[in-house]
């Protein structure tokens, strides 16, 4: 089994959760920009939450699944169609044989996931099937998808032919199948509201910095990937300048070089850096960040430490609940 | 060979820990380059990567810091006790940790060599470095390549040293705005640090030459050709001679 590249649109990855271990060697954790997504993707078709999806990047990207596949789409809803006909996200969806899948435009959000039901059967590097594109390491030969790629396939898990299996005796017309209920994640696509940690130098800012941080909105500008996003808007001075020793860095650090333009560290951001943090996005509203887009705007909104973990145990909670109530679901006699 | 130095118990209050978000911590002995503090860093870090506690991830050693991450949700479920956050937990664990710490001391530090071919296209802010300390370039180049440098860290980006031992004559601020591309192999030059870009990647560094030694080899087990201990030596060279290293190393 495999799925075939028809064409790679604007930018297809393969990502999963990150390589993690490696930091010490300055090695990137990368992995999928919303992270949430591909969790979801990956539990609707029965794999593991960690293994590995198709990252789609805004439009263009088109697949074709040469074997009759299970496969879910969550994320940013980018106009998926087979046959003309669009697919529903955050389900699972059974497809036929040669059926293709393509991705038509931006209704909402920035990136989609493509998870395939048994995972991609592709070489761990470092722990971790991730594309680190700048250090061609990882995913499809360490690069982005190319037209013409052949991604084989790994083994469907027992729960996955199950789903398969009733989705399979649902076709009556048309070349693929789903259900008709979902999991309500799509909430936070099209968000505008970040809540944000005070940075460990956040103090050093200038008060008016500090304000307006909290205050004012910023656009992200072209200059945005899967690294980080430069960010336009109020320009943030310190109250003095000073010189930082380099040190670790997280997703969602929001560092301000001396330009006074802040920069979001994102999947792919380098493990330690240089330039004051006046923020850290609290994980729990990372995957939203992950779904803006250059010419969005986003506002910060701080948040306590408390209330981050809080959000953080809520989110993990959900997920398993989800798990849970997809085990549970009577897949045999539906 | 480890030596027992000191435990860290006495200096423990000259110890700051502080959240990097919900799901990290950062250990910071110091706020300066020195080989005494990075001791420390590294027997915490070599620690933690032998034996830590239920919920870490993985942590990320740095000149004077070592930055902890870990999964909130596991350290709840395992450590979890009344209304204790997992920053809270985590820090007095790793307290815990520092209570009993020994240092290690290595005995002969390994030397590497890495040629650079300085100025030119290589090295285009070779001129700002030079003017902005009141030097000639080749004066920049003459310190830059007579010092040794220990590696303190890696990090920033795959197998990227961070050194010490840079001369105070040659000490530039990092740019305004990072570039967006910087080619692999260039050596710069930030505030008081010294490094080479191993893969090509933005950075705000000062660039004053180019290796055509490969630092980053990720088929290998140890990803990375220098680690935290080593010791440096630029060896200038000419662009002939860049070339030349360049097809054989390819």
């Amino acid at each position: 089994m495999s799925v075939q590249i028809i064409r790679p649109g604007l930018l297809a990855t393969i990502q999963d959760l990150g390589r993690y271990g490696f930091q010490q060697y300055g090695v990137v954790v990368g992995g999928a920009m919303d992270s949430l997504s591909l969790r979801l993707a990956n539990v609707l078709v029965g794999n593991e939450e960690g293994e590995a999806a198709i990252e789609v990047t805004m439009m263009g990207t088109s697949l074709q699944f040469n074997e009759d596949t299970l496969i879910s789409i969550t994320g940013g809803s980018l106009n998926p169609v087979i046959d003309g006909n669009p697919v529903p996200l955050w389900r699972p969806v059974f497809v036929q044989k040669n059926t293709v899948l393509s991705f038509t435009g931006c209704k909402a959000g920035c990136r989609a996931y493509v998870a395939v039901a048994g995972g991609f059967s592709i070489p761990n590097v470092m722990n971790s099937k991730s594309t680190y594109i700048r250090g061609e390491i990882g995913g499809f030969k360490g690069r982005a998808l190319q037209e013409g790629d052949l991604i084989p396939l790994g083994e469907e898990s027992s729960f996955s032919r199950k789903i398969k299996k009733v989705l399979q005796s649902k076709l009556k017309q048309g070349s693929f199948a789903s259900v008709d209920w979902y999991v309500p994640f799509e909430r936070y696509i099209n968000k505008s509201v970040v809540r944000v940690l005070k940075g460990a130098e956040f103090e050093k800012f200038s008060e008016s910095a500090q304000k307006k941080f909290f205050e004012q909105e910023f656009q992200i500008t072209p200059q945005s990937d899967r690294m980080g996003y430069r960010l336009s808007g109020a320009s943030l001075g310190l109250k003095q300048p000073f010189e930082l020793l380099s040190e670790a860095v997280a997703n969602g650090t929001i560092q301000v070089p001396s330009d006074g333009n802040p920069i979001v560290l994102l999947a792919d951001r380098q493990t330690t850096g240089g330039y004051p943090r006046i923020g850290q996005i609290a994980a729990a509203d990372l995957p939203v960040v992950a779904q803006m887009k250059p010419g969005d705007r986003v506002r910060f909104q701080e948040i306590s430490l408390y209330e981050a973990e809080q959000l953080y145990m809520k989110r993990e909670k959900e997920i398993k609940q989800i798990r849970t109530a997809l085990l549970l679901k009577k897949w045999s006699f539906e | 060979m480890v030596r027992k130095i000191q435990t860290m118990k006495k200096n423990l209050e000259e110890i700051q820990m502080k959240p990097l978000g919900e799901s990290a911590l950062t250990v910071q002995f110091g706020t300066e380059i020195s080989s005494f503090i990075n001791k420390k860093v590294k027997a915490l870090a070599t620690k933690l990567h032998s034996e830590s506690f239920s919920g870490f991830i993985e942590c990320t050693p740095a000149f004077a810091s070592v930055t902890v991450f870990f999964d909130p949700f596991i350290v709840k479920r395992t450590y979890g006790e009344n209304e204790k956050s997992s920053f809270q937990i985590v820090r007095a664990i790793l307290e815990q940790i520092l209570e009993t710490l020994v240092e290690e001391v290595e005995s002969t530090p390994r030397i590497v060599d890495i040629p650079v071919c300085y100025g030119g296209d290589f090295g285009p802010d070779l001129d700002f470095v030079a003017a902005h300390n009141q030097l000639s370039a080749d004066e920049v180049i003459h310190l830059h390549a007579s010092a040794q440098y220990p590696v303190y860290m890696i990090g920033f980006a795959p197998g990227f040293p961070y050194l010490g031992g840079l001369s105070e004559k040659i000490n530039a601020p990092r740019r305004p705005s990072p570039r967006t591309s910087i080619p692999a192999g260039s050596v710069g030059i930030a505030g008081s640090q010294t490094g080479v870009y191993p893969i090509s990647t933005p950075g705000g560094w000062q660039l004053i030459g180019r290796t055509p030694m490969a630092l980053f080899r990720p088929d290998r087990d140890q990803p990375s050709v220098l680690s935290a201990g080593d010791i440096v030596k630029f060896v200038p060279i000419t662009k002939e001679e860049y070339d030349q290293y360049q097809e054989r190393w390819q």
